[in-house]
């Protein structure tokens, strides 16, 4: 590793970068490490720094985690939704130096969706969750959408803008 | 994975995995829990020395181990933490209710 690549400008690139990508799986845990893996491998050309990578993917694995914990729990499932094995889209848009993010499922929704992006409110405390994934991926994005109606499945979309923190993290 | 459960005089030592997220909490809480119910250890710390990922699942499984073990006077302690991972914690406001030593 040589230091002297941290001096190329990581921002301008001669050409503007505009990249697509869409992943269909399956709505079971094993796949949250790949979702936010494949994104933070789809976000390379970027050259983004650590702490972007990481926001990135925990941001992922919250919006991934929610649509298989919650849009498909066991309480859809017994309302006779399991027909077809459930899916999660993850689809991803790289224009210039900003990532959109949009996580979609097809579950049961979110009623209200205020309150569910409150701070530490969850509809699953059995389950040790803490009700801390939408305070997540809006500290961790720069915007955060949701889309959502009961029965009718959510939408999460996000954004990041990238190369804006430098590339050395200060401590605290 | 059992080895990373340890009992320490009165201590529950976990070794947190690489990746911390909803499919390893799952785990985690569960054989912490069995720990803490049938060694009765007072208190739990995580160890984060292999940590380099984690998300609002982690965050669960410490309170979840929080509530159970202050239920019984004990303390959870989180170490080895790297910056990211104390930045997690203390964006929720835990390094009030449990003992952040890197």
């Amino acid at each position: 590793m040589e230091t002297g690549q941290k001096d190329i400008s990581r921002t301008k690139n001669e050409m503007s970068l505009k990249n697509e990508m869409q992943i269909t799986f399956d709505a079971v845990s094993v796949n949250e490490a790949f979702a936010r893996v494949a994104v933070a491998a789809f976000v390379t050309p970027l050259n983004p720094t650590i702490e972007e990578v990481s926001d990135i993917k925990t941001a992922v694995s919250e919006a991934v985690t929610n649509a298989i914990i919650h849009g498909y729990d066991a309480e859809f499932m017994k309302e006779g939704n399991s027909k077809s094995p459930n899916k999660v889209y993850l689809s991803c848009i790289i224009e210039d130096d900003v990532l959109y993010v949009e996580v979609k499922d097809k579950g049961k929704g979110i009623a209200d969706v205020e309150q569910a992006m409150e701070p530490l409110f969850t509809t699953k405390p059995e389950m040790d969750r803490s009700g801390m994934g939408f305070a997540f991926m809006e500290a961790f994005m720069d915007d955060l959408e949701v889309i959502s109606q009961p029965n009718m499945g959510t939408i999460i979309r996000m954004k990041k803008k990238l190369g804006t923190t430098p590339w050395i993290g200060y401590e605290e | 994975m059992e080895e990373n459960f340890k009992v320490i005089d009165n201590y529950l030592m976990v070794k947190m995995p690489e990746e911390v997220d909803h499919h390893k909490s799952v785990y985690i809480s569960k054989t912490a829990d069995e720990y803490i119910m049938n060694e009765g250890v007072g208190n739990v710390v995580f160890d984060f020395e292999d940590t380099r990922f984690m998300d609002s699942s982690g965050i669960g499984v410490i309170i979840g181990r929080y509530k159970k073990i202050s239920y019984f006077g004990g303390k959870v302690f989180a170490i080895n933490t790297d910056t990211r991972i104390k930045r997690t914690l203390m964006i929720c406001g835990l390094h009030k209710v449990i003992e952040i030593m890197e």
